[in-house]
Parts: structure tokens; sequence; C-alpha cells
């Protein structure tokens, strides 16, 4: 269970009105669906909304609770329970080789070696990437890169995982595969996107917009008022 | 070579490159080269391959060596040449003989005594491992900047390649840690430490938790 009891994420700014700038007006939710899609507009506030989940950003005022744990308090029991997947897997792997990759995300299980590889192995097996183990990481797709940037976070099985476009430099038949994959995950999932289909498969649609969440409920409805609330933004005198 | 463990092949790499060091002899210095060339071969790395990856690094060696000649002389020349293409010849060994988890578990050992003075070891080691992980990312990125600046007629600009480089690279640098964050790797020695803050609620982070 994921909760938001008036989170509130500011940064400071000499420039702007009050001396800062409101990047989530304070935000309440308790987040209990298994799949939960967030989408909005460039800029809106939903990638700040889902790295709160994981601490990565920390509420200026209120609190993020993952479990009962607190993202300010418990930052690293947090982060144990809660995966976090990037729209740029290139920068999300670290290591030379994708056994290598999976094999540092193992670390934290405090596992030996031997241990360690074979887990790896396993995993990268399960995600149909066994036959790149040692291959270089700079020589894998895009698709490749960010199957194994997911490999690597599941493999230390964390209850919650939370995507931040995790599909966006994918194309078709990759981003139809990672959809898939996400959506037949036992994890929760906090799926930020773009993509308003994948969206729609979720059980809770949240739009977020000019930094504050402006509709939460199923997805179909949020789907829709996602693209009338668009529409009258293109419309708008001034933009773009 | 696969098989010798990674902790003395570092220590090797250590020994070879203080005594070309220090000794500043050109027998010497030339014998280090060509151990490393036969190291190479018995380790049967790919000497085409390597030979054309490291092309640019060689360049920069033999310019650095003619400057080198002209300004202290054939002797001084032959060592600084020949000394660090030993070097980077043995570095290259290694890198191609060794798994990077185990690179990365013997720099941790080695840089142990680091903690005494505040540092990390496996963060140092996991530095060390990034940059390895890096260069062909940002060889990458100089490739991706030339041809934006070449599309848009700014090739001969500096300033049109060199800010958009470091730019990019310093951004990915922000996405790299937030990764790492993200995936609680700089977690790892403290884990079971307890609660990781106790400062007041704030946009400032803690344990490589970045502020908005």
């Amino acid at each position: 269970m994921i909760e938001f009891l008036g989170a509130h994420v500011a940064v400071a700014s000499p420039a702007a009105p009050g001396g800062e700038v409101t990047i989530l007006e304070p935000t309440t939710l308790t987040l209990t669906e298994h799949r939960v899609a967030v989408i909005g507009a460039n800029g809106s506030g939903k990638s700040t909304l889902a790295r709160l989940v994981n601490g990565l950003v920390l509420p200026t005022s209120g609190y993020v609770r993952v479990n009962g744990l607190d993202s300010h308090d418990d930052g690293r029991a947090v982060r144990r329970q809660v995966g976090f997947v990037f729209s740029d897997a290139d920068s999300q792997l670290v290591m030379p080789t994708p056994l290598e990759d999976v094999t540092l995300s193992l670390r934290r299980l405090r596992l030996g070696r031997r241990e360690r590889e074979e887990r790896a192995r396993e995993i990268l097996d399960r995600f149909h990437l066994a036959h790149l183990a040692d291959v270089s990481v700079h020589a894998l797709s895009g698709g490749q890169k960010q199957l194994l940037a997911l490999a690597g976070v599941l493999a230390t099985e964390p209850q919650v995982l939370v995507c931040d476009e995790p599909t966006t430099l994918l194309d078709l038949r990759w981003r139809t595969h990672v959809n898939d994959l996400l959506a037949g995950l036992d994890q929760q999932l906090v799926h930020v996107t773009h993509d308003l289909e994948a969206a729609a498969r979720a059980d809770r649609v949240l739009v977020v917009d000019q930094a504050q969440v402006v509709y939460d409920g199923l997805p179909a409805p949020a789907v829709t008022f996602y693209r009338e609330l668009m529409a009258q933004r293109s419309a708008a005198p001034g933009w773009p | 070579m696969h098989r010798l463990g990674a902790g003395w092949k570092l220590l090797a790499l250590a020994a070879v490159s203080v005594v070309v060091t220090w000794t500043q002899q050109p027998v010497v210095a030339v014998c280090a080269l060509g151990a490393a060339v036969a190291v190479l071969m018995v380790a049967r790395v790919p000497l085409r391959a390597t030979a054309r990856t490291l092309a640019p690094v060689v360049v920069v060696v033999l310019g650095l060596g003619a400057y080198q000649w002209w300004a202290r002389g054939w002797q001084d020349a032959l060592v600084v040449s020949a000394g660090l293409l030993a070097v980077i010849g043995l570095a290259t060994c290694l890198t191609a003989t060794t798994r990077s988890d185990q690179l990365l578990e013997a720099m941790t050992r080695t840089a142990g005594p680091l903690r005494h003075v505040g540092l990390r070891p496996q963060t140092f080691a996991l530095a060390v491992s990034l940059v390895l992980r890096t260069i062909p990312a940002l060889i990458d990125l100089g490739w991706d900047v030339r041809d934006a600046a070449r599309a848009r007629g700014l090739d001969r600009s500096p300033r049109a390649l060199l800010v958009p480089f470091v730019l990019r690279a310093v951004a990915r640098a922000h996405t790299t840690a937030d990764a790492l964050a993200a995936r609680g790797v700089l977690d790892d020695d403290d884990a079971d430490s307890g609660d990781d803050s106790s400062g007041p609620r704030s946009d400032g982070g803690d344990d490589g938790v970045r502020a908005v």
C-alpha cells in the first residue's frame, strides 16, 4: 500500500513569487490497486509523484509511506521494497555486461558470488536474455536494454515497481512486449506513461496536470478526461 | 589468465607501473612493453580488435613520445612511450580477462584502508566500474553531438561541440546517480545500520537521495 499524506514538493527559486516553485501541490492518496497508471503532460509533475514513492524525491512537507514505511525516515527500507525503472535504460545499466549488471543488483541480498551469478543467469533466462549474458551492454538494442533494466530491478523481488515512462524510447514491438510484461507482474505497479493504451489496462488512473492530481478514477473515464484536458490546453491562446 | 585472481592481476599491474616509473630506464620500459604484448597473446586477447580500440590512445602516447624526444631526448621518449603502452596493454588484459564483478570485489578489498579516511571502499570500486562502463557511452555521445552540429552546419564551431557534450554528459551522470540510488546499490554497506536520517523534512536529500 502506498500512501501520500499531504505530500508537497517545492524547490527554492529566488526569482519565483514566494521564493519557491511548487513541483507537486499537497497530495493525499492511498494506492492499494495492483496496477496504477499515472498520465499527464510533460512537466506536469507525474515523474515527481513517481519518484516520491521510492524516496528519490523527498516531500518538502507531508509524508509518503510504502507498506507503513516512511520514505524519509526509512529510506533504505523503502528502496528495498520499491524498484524503479527509468525511461532511459542506458543510464540505468551500470555494469559492462548483462550478467554483471543483474549480479550487482543481487549484492544487497548478501549471497555468495557463485550463488549470485547462478541467480543472475536464472533471471536473465526468465527474461529471455540468457544468450546475451556476456555481451557488452553497449551492444544491446534499446528494447533489450530496457528489458535488462527491468530484470535488474526485479532481481531483488521488490514489492512495488515504479516505472517512469519505460516505453518512451521503444519501438512498437518492444513497447508491446514491455507493457505485456508489466501487466503480468505480481508486484504492485505504478506506471507513469504517455501510452494511453497501457494506461487503459490499469486498475486505477491518476491524471496529473500543473503539479496536481486533477483526476483519479477508472481508466476509461480518466483517459477521456485527459484527452479533453489536452484538447483544451492545445486550443488555449499562446500554445505552443 | 582468466583463472588468475583479480587481486593478483591488479597487483601485477601496479607493480609494473611502479617499476617502469621508478627506474626510468629505456631497457626496463621496452622489456615491460614486450612482456605486456606476451601477456596479451597468452591471454588470447584478440590483438586486432584491441589495437583498433586502443588506436586513439596509442596516437596520443606516440605524440607524447615525439614531444619528449624533441624536449628531452630519445631515451626519455622511449621510457614514456614504451612504459605507458606497457601499462595500457596490461590494463587492457586485466579488463579483458576479468569479470567486472570480480574486479569490483578485488578493488573493494584493495580500497579497504580508504575507510579510515572516510571513503567507502565499495563506492570507490563502483566509481571505477562506472568509468569503464561510461567510456563507450561517452564516445557515442561525442559522435551524436558531432552529427547534430554537422546537421546544423556548425561542425567547425568548438562551442557547438563542447557545450552540448558537457551538458549531456552531466545530465547522464545525474540520471545514473538517480538510478544507483533507486537500485539501492549505495545502501549495501550500511544496510542494517538502522534509520538513515533524522533531520528535518525538507528538500535536502540524504544517503544519495538527491534533493529536488
